[in-house]
């Protein structure tokens, strides 16, 4: 946090991060809910691999381990990778590409605030009445036949964060197009800057499905509509389809940005240009195309004939080609380089043989008759864990410790780094290559208990056991991140001394307006370029003059809050209560007020001035 | 295709592969000792594509570990290394050899894909409307219970499922509530038991391989449908096909269930005022699916499992009757036959266990 943040109280700081459209500060928020619900989502992991560590186990009911799945997949997903993924990007793109900002802070904010009351909103379901139990994926029939409000929940609070989801994606698509620095082209930009480019287009594209989904789904369950009703003429598969040209698209909105910051730190720490940066690039983009093209692979075993299963395992199979690409590329990185072992390139090295597993497995799967037994069977369950522990929450863990010192100025232990590193890595596997084999020796998935003597036993033990060892890795990190902001003790703005690209040339944090003058880019690793003719800083572009800010603004907040209490009358409305109307008009018209508001209300922002600039350069406020 | 395959089995190192992963799991549940061609084709695929991508990892791996043997940054060490842009040799090596693996992969998997999606014998009928030379078995899925019907054979059963081995078994699958997912391990992958219309699909049962599992074999629901997903299991039960003819005449032939025994027959008078409505108790049940409510109990005395998953045992009988919800959350037979005393129970037990078909 900033020094300017630091001499304020603490209900000053609150409202500062209530009403902040800061890219950074709203990294920041995005850090502590991800982290917290990915705590929550870890949590329900535990209890997991508690019932399922002995046969016949009644830890929990079945009703409620069916709750707890789901959650779990759930808040995994929507609610700790994917806020996570933006933290790193808001931290990070801004600074990478020389800009002062997103290109809409407002909106930035709302995205936020959003995707926060969204998640909050799918959480309280615990507290009322129980979660949702239809699995994450919440397939059409089990969904509309689930009692309760759970499945509710999750249609609404999905909707909610979604919306965010999708503002934050539009918004680095115009960041990134609109916002480089002078000399910054494309081919110029940092890979984690490509991926998140290529990932806000995917955003753009996958997510409106998945809303159209939600919205016939909600309709069916609160108005009686029958999309997905077979007996009233629906169809239940049409709810697969729209998941999974979201679900597909949306693993990869997870793992490019891992991908981006495994490229960053791969090369910073073997002192050497990333290799083959343009097929890199090319790879990136051509992975965001295909994804959209291979969303039945999931849908291998509901009966879509053998033409559209042929064709979707081809497809599917292909993809391993850039993905290939990338492994190699990175390996070629470091080959002749002076690689350095620090925490966040522990994670990177870790991550090439264990996402090389998950890969694999993945082209297993897409040949479509092989996963007729691999399908929803552990197999699956051991491969996208592979894929998504192994390459996104890897990549988040490399990238959180990579960037904390941009972050917050201060920088994780590097001991305590190691632990967390080398238990999560070994609980990891422990866990989850197991599962392999639970699988393709008969085991379902999202099965609450299974019977003795079918040889399951000793497999779910092992399992369970290494999800201790990866709980032990969290604690550890919490620690390290307490007992490193207690001391915080300050970095300079390279502190890994061998950084490469433009965030680095700047203070640690960085002053609120980032540049005071916006460098001048003149190659690729625009900051490595400078370092290596001798020089210290960039180049500015322009000469010192007044930088225009956006104002604070509280709005974000309270549009996000009508449309969380507008959520909870919708909700009990099908219940037929009398309370329910009033509190969804209430709820929309704090958003719509709050959005009249925002619209009417002339809102400038203001000017740091020149002179004011030229005071900060003791303080290390440098381009 | 099958040949082409076998082929590939012939190389030393598949062999090695196959023998460690048939170690693994017990015969009558795991997808690993594949007990029938279907299992066998898919089980080839996940050997072929196993072998591929350990050669992928084996290359990866190798030039992994000598980068970090030889890259290692020495302390102290400020030189930078030499930087390179890329290779067009290199990159077009790692983007053209994948594509032959890959393409190594894709021919047997599309072959196999149309292979194991012909059901065109249970299109050809005859005069009468029964399928010529194919067994038919509709499986209906529904909230923790399974049933197969023969409609060539006009039989109705439940929770285990009778095949005969050594043939081509072919499936109806649908589903009457939720979505499931018809599943058998060890003799082949799973199909869908939709809501929304009826998937096709086949298996083979091979009787060597039968005997080995004691001629039971495990089915497994695979698509999460409720609190008891995990409990909807099921049981198959290969005859060789002299000995499925005679079960499929011995069903047939059943009128009205023979009683004996004071018990039991109170257990009649009990059953059929209290559960009746739902259950049938003779295997030629010609009422339309919609009546059919309830699994099938014609054979109930001979069944592997008490709802699927508990041991057949009296006790076990009575247990569930007395408290479905206890041992099936969620199950749709809980509340729908009033309060029964201990003694309506123990009758109904006794008659139940009478319902058999084969041991008489």
């Amino acid at each position: 946090m900033s020094t300017y943040a630091n001499k304020k109280g603490f209900g000053a700081t609150i409202w500062d991060y209530l009403t902040t459209v800061d890219h950074k500060k709203i990294a920041i928020l995005y850090l502590i809910s991800g982290g917290l619900f990915f705590v929550i989502g870890g949590l329900e992991a535990m209890f997991i691999r508690i019932q399922l560590a002995i046969p016949n186990n009644d830890f929990v009911s079945a009703g409620f381990y069916n709750e707890i799945l789901t959650m779990h997949g759930t808040t995994m997903i929507f609610l700790a990778a994917m806020p996570l993924v933006f933290a790193v990007m808001n931290a990070v793109v801004p600074l990478q590409i020389g800009a002062r900002d997103v290109a809409f802070p407002f909106l930035n904010s709302l995205g936020f605030w959003l995707f926060f009351f969204g998640g909050v909103f799918l959480n309280l379901s615990w507290f009322l009445g129980g979660a949702p139990d239809a699995g994450w994926t919440s397939y059409a029939s089990l969904s509309l036949h689930s009692a309760g409000h759970g499945v509710d929940f999750y249609v609404l609070g999905l909707q909610i964060s979604g919306f965010g989801t999708l503002m934050a994606g539009i918004n680095f698509l115009v960041t990134i197009i609109n916002m480089r620095a002078p000399g910054m082209t494309y081919m110029r930009m940092p890979l984690f800057t490509w991926s998140t480019f290529v990932v806000s287009a995917l955003i753009l594209f996958a997510f409106p499905p998945l809303t159209v989904g939600l919205v016939l789904m909600m309709f069916d369950r609160m108005f009686g509509a029958n999309f997905f009703d077979v007996a009233a003429g629906g169809n239940t598969i049409i709810w697969e389809h729209l998941f999974w040209i979201f679900g597909h698209p949306e693993v990869y909105i997870l793992i490019l940005p891992a991908f981006g910051i495994f490229s960053e730190i791969f090369a910073t720490f073997s002192r050497k240009r990333l290799f083959g940066y343009s097929s890199m690039v090319f790879a990136t983009v051509l992975i965001g195309f295909l994804g959209f093209m291979v969303w039945a692979h999931h849908m291998f075993t509901t009966g879509l004939g053998p033409i559209a299963n042929a064709i979707f395992a081809v497809a599917t199979m292909a993809i391993a080609v850039p993905t290939g690409i990338k492994i190699f590329n990175w390996i070629f990185t470091m080959w002749g380089g002076s690689v350095k072992f620090t925490v966040p390139m522990l994670y990177a090295v870790a991550f090439i043989p264990t996402f090389t597993m998950g890969g694999v497995t993945g082209i297993m799967l897409a040949s479509a008759p092989a996963d007729y037994q691999y399908h929803d069977s552990y197999f699956v369950v051991a491969h996208f864990h592979y894929v998504i522990v192994g390459g996104v929450v890897l990549g988040l863990l490399a990238g959180i410790n990579f960037y904390w010192p941009k972050m917050f100025g201060t920088i994780l232990n590097e001991k305590l780094g190691q632990i967390t590193f080398w238990t999560f890595l070994i609980g990891f596997h422990l866990t989850f290559f197991i599962q392999h084999f639970l699988g393709l020796m008969g085991m379902p998935r999202r099965v609450f208990t299974f019977m003795d003597n079918q040889g399951l036993n000793t497999g779910n033990m092992i399992s369970t056991v290494g999800a201790f060892l990866m709980a032990f890795g969290v604690l550890v990190m919490v620690i390290n991140i307490i007992i490193t902001s207690v001391k915080n003790e300050k970095v300079g703005n390279d502190p890994w001394g061998d950084g490469r690209t433009l965030e680095w040339a700047i203070p640690s944090p960085p002053p609120f307006y980032n540049f005071k003058q916006l460098p001048l880019v003149r190659g690729l690793d625009a900051y490595w370029v400078e370092k290596m003719e001798g020089k210290k800083e960039m180049t500015p572009a322009e000469p010192l003059g007044d930088i225009h800010m956006p104002n604070s603004s509280f709005l974000p907040v309270t549009i996000a809050f009508g449309l969380f209490v507008a959520a909870f009358g919708a909700l009990y409305h099908m219940d037929d209560k009398s309370w329910t109307l009033p509190i969804i008009i209430l709820g929309l018209l704090i958003t719509f007020g709050s959005m009249l508001i925002r619209s009417i209300k002339d809102d400038h922002g203001y000017h740091i001035h020149k002179e004011d600039l030229m005071d900060d350069t003791d303080k290390g406020g440098k381009a | 295709m099958k040949k082409r395959l076998h082929k590939w089995r012939l190389f030393a190192l598949l062999g090695i592969v196959g023998l460690v992963l048939s170690g693994c799991g017990e015969p009558y549940l795991s997808a690993l000792r594949p007990a029938g061609d279907v299992a066998q084709s898919q089980f080839d695929l996940l050997i072929l594509s196993t072998l591929i991508m350990v050669l992928v990892i084996i290359v990866v791996i190798v030039l992994f570990v000598v980068v970090l043997l030889r890259f290692r940054r020495k302390k102290g060490d400020e030189s930078v290394p030499k930087q390179i842009e890329g290779s067009h040799k290199l990159e077009i090596i790692w983007t053209v050899i994948p594509i032959l693996l890959l393409i190594v992969l894709a021919v047997p998997t599309v072959v196999t894909t149309f292979d194991l999606a012909d059901t065109k014998a249970m299109d050809k009928k005859g005069k009468d409307g029964k399928t010529k030379d194919a067994l038919v078995v509709n499986v209906r899925a529904n909230l923790y219970w399974w049933e197969f019907e023969y409609p060539d054979l006009g039989i109705v059963t439940s929770q285990d499922l009778v095949v005969p081995t050594d043939q081509k078994v072919y499936f109806n699958l649908t589903a009457s509530d939720v979505k499931h997912s018809f599943w058998i391990p060890a003799a082949g992958g799973k199909m869908d038991t939709n809501t929304d219309g009826v998937n096709k699909f086949y298996l083979e049962f091979d009787s060597k391989k039968a005997e080995d599992s004691n001629n039971l074999f495990y089915g497994k629901c695979a698509e999460l449908c409720g609190p008891s997903h995990a409990l909807m299991d099921f049981k198959v039960v290969p005859k060789s096909k002299s000995d499925f003819d005679a079960w499929a005449k011995d069903m047939k032939s059943v009128k009205e269930p023979v009683v004996a025994g004071d018990a039991a027959k109170q257990g009649v008078a009990v059953f059929n005022k209290s559960c009746i409505g739902c259950h049938a108790v003779t295997p030629n049940d010609s009422r339309p699916e919609a009546a059919r409510q309830a699994p099938n109990l014609a054979t109930f005395g001979e069944r592997q499992k008490i709802a699927g998953v508990l041991d057949h045992t009296e006790a076990n009988v009575k247990n569930w009757i007395k408290d479905p919800e206890k041992y099936k959350p969620g199950n749709t037979m809980t509340g729908t036959y009033g309060e029964l005393s201990d003694s309506d129970i123990d009758a109904l037990a006794a008659y139940l266990l009478q319902l058999k078909v084969e041991e008489k």
